[in-house]
Order: C-alpha cells, then sequence, then structure tokens
C-alpha cells in the first residue's frame, strides 16, 4: 500500500476542518479547538495537540492523507513536522476575516521554506456577506501571480474536490517543469 | 568496592538503591550506545547530572526549564561567560527576575529528567567513582532518591510489558481499513502525531524512532497507545525502506510518480 501526504494549512478558524471533512472518507480524527494556555504548558512539550487527519483510498494500492495543521501558531513546531514528504499543501484563507491575512502570509512563507512543494492559497467562506473579493485577497497577501488562489466553500464537497484538483494539476505541472524530485 | 557492570546486567533502578541504601557520594557514569551521562550523589543523594554534551551551566539549565527567556539566556553568555553558577544564581536573585526557590526548582528538574531519561537506558556501561565527587563550581541539589526509584521500578515493569506487546520494531505500522468508532474524539500529543506522521508500511517502527529521535521506549510507548486505540496495525515492512526520511512519493521512477498523481486527479473527480 502506497501513501501519500497532503497538508492543509491556514490561520485558526481558517475553516481547515470543514476542508478535510467534506473528502474525507473517515471521521476526521479531531477537531481544532482552543486550548487554555495556563497550566498546559509543560516544559516537554506534553500538551495535547489537537489537529485534523482524514482520508481518501484512491485504490487497493494508494491512500491519500490529509493533515490539517494546529492553526493556533504556539503548534506552529508542528508544522515542520506535518510538512515532511508532503506532496503539497494548502493555505486556507478566511475571506471574511482581513485581520487573518498577516497570518496566513506568515504560515504560507513558513511552510514555503519547508519544503519546495507546490501549493495553492484557498479564499475560503465566500458564500459569506463580508467576504473579500478574491483578487483583493491575492493584493492583500502580495501574492504572486503565478500562485494559484481560488475561491473555496469548505463545507461544498465540490468546491473542495475543486481546490484539491488545482493543487493536483499545479503538482502535475511542476513535474513536467522537471521542478519536483 | 568495585562497583562496574553493564546495564543489560543491572538496571539504573537497582544501582539507584544501592546508592541510596549504601549513603554513597561519588559519581556513576554510564556510557550507553547513544550517549554518555553522569550522576553525581552526596551521602546517597542526587546532587548534580549531566548527559552527552549538553551545555549544562546554569544559564544553560534555566533556559532549558524556560525560566529565562532565549533573549535573556543570550545576554547572559554574551556578557556574562566568566562567571560562576553561583555568581549568576546571586545575581539573578539580587536583581529580582528569579527567586532561590526558582532556580532550585530548575536545577531539581533539569537532574531529575535526565535521571528519568535513563531508565530508558536497557544497555550501556557502568562505573561508580568514589573520587569523582559532585561539581563544586556548580550548584547541587540535594535529592531523594525513594521517588526516582519508584519511576524507576514503574517504567521497567512498563518497558516488560511493552516489550510482551512489540517484540520487534522490525515491523512496520499502517493505519487500520475501518478505524475503530473512539477515533472521533481522539486527541494524540505532539510525540505522537510525529510518529503518525510517518507510519506507512514502508516505514519500519526502527526507522520511525530513528526519524522522530525516540528510543526503542518512548517509541514502543506510543505505538502500543495507537495499538490500543485501535489506530494502526503491526504488518510486515512492504517493498523497499523508505529510510529515515518520508520521501514526497513512495517511488522514485518519474513515470509512476506521473501516473501516482493521475490516479489521485482520477480520484477526487470522482468523490
Amino acid at each position: 500500500m502506497q501513501t501519500v501526504k497532503m497538508v492543509v494549512t491556514g490561520p485558526f478558524n481558517a475553516g481547515k476542518t470543514e476542508f478535510i471533512r467534506s473528502v474525507s472518507e473517515i471521521d476526521v480524527v479531531s477537531t481544532e479547538r482552543k486550548v487554555s494556555t495556563i497550566g498546559e504548558r509543560e516544559i516537554k512539550e506534553s500538551t495535547t495537540v489537537a489537529m485534523d487527519f482524514g482520508r481518501i483510498t484512491v485504490d487497493d494500492d494508494l491512500v491519500l492523507y490529509l493533515f490539517g495543521t494546529p492553526g493556533q501558531k504556539r503548534f506552529d513546531f508542528m508544522w515542520e513536522i506535518l510538512s515532511e514528504g508532503m506532496l503539497g499543501f494548502i493555505v486556507m484563507v478566511d475571506s471574511n476575516r482581513p485581520e487573518t491575512f498577516r497570518e496566513a502570509r506568515t504560515i504560507l512563507e513558513t511552510f514555503r521554506a519547508y519544503a519546495p512543494t507546490p501549493y495553492i492559497v484557498a479564499a475560503n467562506k465566500q458564500d459569506k456577506d463580508d467576504a473579500w473579493e478574491v483578487e483583493d485577497i491575492r493584493h492583500a497577501l502580495r501574492l504572486d501571480p503565478a500562485i494559484k488562489l481560488l475561491p473555496c466553500i469548505a463545507t461544498n464537497r465540490d468546491s473542495v474536490k475543486k481546490t484539491l484538483l488545482e493543487l493536483l494539476f499545479s503538482i502535475l505541472a511542476e513535474m513536467d517543469a522537471g521542478k519536483l524530485k | 568496592m568495585a562497583l562496574r557492570g553493564n546495564l543489560r546486567d543491572i538496571t539504573f533502578t537497582q544501582i539507584l538503591n544501592l546508592v541510596n541504601l549504601a549513603h554513597k557520594t561519588g559519581t556513576l557514569i554510564v556510557e550507553s550506545p547513544g550517549e554518555t551521562a553522569q550522576v553525581s550523589f552526596r551521602e546517597g543523594k542526587l546532587a548534580f547530572a549531566l548527559v552527552g554534551n549538553e551545555s549544562n551551566d546554569l544559564a544553560a539549565i534555566l533556559n532549558k526549564t524556560k525560566r529565562i527567556s532565549s533573549a535573556q539566556y543570550r545576554a547572559i553568555t554574551q556578557h556574562g561567560s566568566n562567571i560562576s553558577d553561583k555568581e549568576l544564581g546571586l545575581m539573578l536573585i539580587n536583581a529580582g527576575i528569579l527567586s532561590k526557590d526558582e532556580i532550585l526548582n530548575s536545577l531539581q528538574l533539569y537532574c531529575t529528567d535526565i535521571v528519568h531519561r535513563m531508565f530508558t537506558w536497557v544497555e550501556g556501561l557502568f562505573r561508580f567513582e568514589n573520587d569523582i565527587l559532585p561539581p563544586e563550581d556548580r550548584i547541587n541539589v540535594r535529592l531523594d532518591l525513594e521517588n526516582l526509584i519508584i519511576e524507576g521500578s514503574r517504567q521497567l515493569r512498563e518497558w516488560e510489558q511493552l516489550q510482551d506487546e512489540i517484540p520487534s520494531l522490525e515491523m512496520a505500522l499502517k493505519f487500520m481499513d475501518r478505524p475503530g468508532a473512539n477515533m472521533k474524539k481522539i486527541n494524540l500529543s505532539v510525540e505522537e502525531w510525529r510518529v503518525v506522521s510517518f507510519i506507512n508500511p514502508r516505514n519500519t517502527m526502527q526507522q520511525i524512532a530513528h526519524a522522530t529521535k525516540m528510543n526503542d521506549l518512548e517509541v514502543r510507548r506510543i505505538i502500543f497507545g495507537l495499538l490500543q486505540a485501535g489506530l494502526v496495525e503491526i504488518v510486515r515492512p512492504s517493498g523497499l525502506p523508505a529510510g529515515g526520511q518520508m520521501r514526497t512519493f513512495p517511488t522514485e521512477k518519474k513515470e509512476e510518480q506521473v501516473s501516482l498523481v493521475n490516479r489521485l486527479i482520477n480520484r477526487i473527480r470522482s468523490l
């Protein structure tokens, strides 16, 4: 059985759990929730970290795992662990919360530094009234024009499928260009 | 009496028991395959400990135990590299940065942590040097060994049980096809997630331990937990070992990689 991994990252409450839940064939293992900082932080990193974990069985020989990173900044040391061996990653942004855009940019830059793998950005919650236009989000994130920024509704399975497909197309494109090893 | 031997034959817990009962003063030196530790005692009580090449001056210990910030640690090492631990301790107390109790607690925690690590060492040469006293240029603690010995006995029992459950680390793991119903509310620790991220039938448990920098006991403990939770099962390793690092693709051939991505695309489309 071969396994491959993709990571879904982004600020807290961007919609990572819903994204994975929309396509995972198993119940998402755990959900992201706020934990108190007082009394839980111990020197030996024994704090429990709630993250998301989903699975899509491709066929008898191949399984895709989706890992959702913890959104809280103090768990950012887990990002590097999760990024090891990933095919690509998706950065989710809450289109209705521009105060999280800077954090999304930081997360994006951090993951880019971990691994030179393809990635796309998903502007989530585009169905809400206060959602920013996708191109305005691109400017706010200072995204390179070559990077895909897609509208997304994480609770909509077709929208999530489309986002995953675009990432896979990006991966194929980089393979054709000889950039991936 | 020459107190020397191998941890294969006499456990670290038994050595501590002997030091405690005999009220020994001196230093126990243990050379395990991975690292070397020195644990000093005064009249049967734990006085000081250090392991490997870790920096063990007071500033480093306070930084490790998060009593001082990294910035404070840097400032101390840059400007105060010539002062002794005792001088530094007095300085921190007089400046109101830390109290005496906080400094001692950090030192005790540091020494206890090293001893706990050593409980997982099941192999290594040891010798007790009566002539090597606890270092005078360091702040010594005074810890009773009884509680440490109890913890060590518990870990030994746990180690034996884990070895019964997982006799060999040369097997691999895979996620259960039908995870148990209790998977919904599982929260995993950081260490467990670290192991989970490497689970792949191509990776043996030994390779996972190496990649996650865990020893045999630590990785067995985590895997046992995952087994009990019904998340994973032990399988024979499939194909070539993946090595200590998880690769992006399970194959190195480009055509197969392209085929794999196309299979993913087709599957996602069919959802």
